[in-house]
């Protein structure tokens, strides 16, 4: 299922499974990441698991290129390995106050806001990774007359708790970040927890998030 | 609360970005956290060698200017690593300290950590244990992910920094050690190599970069001739590891750093060897940096020698 190995650099493995985003390809790179972290090998520092790669970090001492790339390659990963697969729920208010870019997407998009927030919210969405800051959550995909792209100027502060989309994707800022991502509404939802040490993330790689919409009161009653 | 055997450290100034940082935390890139740490790990070990601490002790890192520090408490040795000016102001006397040597503070003394000379970080510690909160195994604090103790912030005016443990056993010892300096900064070729006109990785080669003041924790921005990406200005987002030379679109180089956001959708022209990360960090803005192309068996080979080095000058402490 991977395709090639290389180096990123002196200290990383990187594993790639194709060129295209897809829930296919993405699957498979979860399949590794989870059977790999459930090894819990000696030296392995870090893995991160995007849409179509998996990184590989390693400790230097510990390991070399040519011998972990070779374990890896060696791996057996039964086909049978089923994801772990939660259906989650989050709500997101879209009021005026909340729905930053809700003009712009409706002049892109040439679409009246009410079609577009209700195709927004008629679909599950796919978790195909997490992370840029901690917990955020990567999304897809929406539909191919809900995509655009990026704001020209990112906001250097994009409001915790934002509901954005850009081209294929959605996804919530867990933490005021600077960003470039279309804001169509605001989760109340902690979507990452650091107290929480052993589950900090609210959603995980493979995990399916439906979102529904509430009013502002029930925003505010949730937030408190 | 406040008992008379309490020892610990009151902030009269903060510096300009004061932190608590141990070896980092691991395996936490899956969810959007970086390793985090010393950025300086050589520094790092030296200061725990020196004060006969754990290796991964939590020390206190301070960039450009460091804090000003009144104890209250029990004797207590401190020592600093980095290249430092600092001064140690008792009720007697005030003298300049030397890094890597190991000095006693009595209740009432002060240290003043005035700024880090030609270099970026430095390190304090004392021989004990600060009284800090754990957070996925590590004490680091992240800022921008607010992550660690003091709520993930760095260190401001007032806050008292509690010493849970004192070493009585400790011998005072130093180092004389100078620092090490690089001219080049030695580079694998990245992943996205080939997005470059020939022109442009020529001139990555060639060329000198200036590292410019949006510099931090998270990532070194660089700024010289422009680099032309002939393929896709954007990658689809993957992850990164520190070290990683990303191409935004504007055509200039931003280096990831030990804080660095885990995912990025820029092409990656190259990656700083692990041997070369330490001196790297410590460059500051305005200097200029020339990178130099390595294979990875050189990397992997310069990696034990750099270790092997940090190893030997460890040994040299008396």
């Amino acid at each position: 299922m991977i395709k090639n190995i290389l180096n990123l650099g002196d200290a990383a493995l990187y594993c790639d499974f194709g060129s295209d985003v897809n829930q296919e390809i993405n699957s498979n790179v979860i399949k590794y990441f989870y059977h790999i972290k459930k090894l819990n090998l000696k030296g392995i520092t870090n893995l991160t698991p995007s849409y179509n790669k998996l990184i590989i970090s390693y400790d230097l001492n510990i390991h070399s290129f040519l011998s972990l790339k070779k374990k890896i390659e060696n791996m057996e990963i039964k086909e049978n390995n089923k994801l772990e697969k939660n259906l989650i729920e989050i709500p997101v208010c879209c009021d005026n106050n909340f729905a930053l870019d809700i003009k712009r997407v409706e002049n892109k998009l040439k679409l009246k806001s009410e079609i577009i927030l209700e195709k927004f919210f008629s679909k599950n969405y796919f978790c195909y990774m997490t992370g840029f800051v901690a917990g955020m959550p990567f999304l897809g995909d929406l539909e191919k007359d809900m995509r655009l792209k990026r704001l020209e100027t990112p906001r250097v502060k994009v409001p915790k708790g934002s509901v954005g989309i850009t081209e294929q994707f959605c996804n919530i800022y867990t933490f005021e970040t600077p960003g470039g991502w279309n804001i169509l509404g605001n989760t109340p939802q902690n979507i990452f927890d650091t107290s929480n040490q052993s589950n900090p993330n609210l959603v995980n790689p493979g995990d399916t998030i439906k979102f529904y919409r509430i009013t502002l009161d029930q925003y505010n009653e949730i937030k408190t | 609360m406040k008992s008379k055997h309490r020892n610990y450290f009151k902030i009269l100034r903060a510096g300009i970005n004061t932190t608590y940082q141990d070896l980092g935390r691991n395996n936490l890139y899956h969810i959007g956290i970086p390793f985090s740490g010393a950025m300086d790990k050589r520094n790092f070990q030296l200061l725990n060698s020196l004060l006969q601490n754990d290796y991964n002790s939590p020390v206190i890192e301070f960039a450009y200017q460091g804090p000003h520090l009144k104890y209250f408490g029990k004797d207590i040795f401190f020592c600093i690593s980095g290249n430092v000016s600092f001064k140690i102001i008792t009720k007697e006397d005030v003298i300049d300290g030397n890094s890597y040597q190991c000095y006693l503070l009595k209740n009432g003394d002060e240290v003043d950590i005035h700024s880090t000379n030609k270099s970026v970080y430095g390190y304090f510690s004392i021989n004990g244990t600060f009284g800090v909160d754990y957070y996925w195994g590590s004490c680091s604090i992240n800022t921008q992910a607010q992550i660690g103790p003091n709520n993930g912030n760095k260190f401001s005016k007032d806050l008292e920094i509690e010493i849970i443990d004192i070493n009585n056993s400790f011998n005072k010892r130093k180092l004389d050690y100078l620092g090490s300096t690089i001219e080049n900064i030695r580079v694998i070729k990245g992943t996205n190599y080939d997005y470059f006109s020939e022109s442009s990785q020529n001139k990555f080669f060639k060329e000198s970069f200036k590292i410019t003041k949006l510099s931090d924790r998270m990532g070194m921005r660089l700024e010289g001739p422009k680099i032309e990406n002939i393929v896709d200005p954007n990658i689809k987002s993957e992850g990164l590891v520190k070290g990683v030379i990303q191409i935004t679109s504007a055509g200039d180089p931003i280096i990831m750093l030990s804080d660095h956001g885990t995912i990025g959708g820029y092409p990656k022209i190259a990656t700083v060897i692990s041997a070369d990360y330490d001196r790297l960090v410590q460059l500051t803005p305005g200097s200029n940096i020339k990178f130099k192309d390595v294979s990875l068996e050189d990397a992997e080979k310069l990696y034990k020698l750099y270790q092997m080095e940090t190893n030997n000058i460890i040994s040299q402490i008396k």
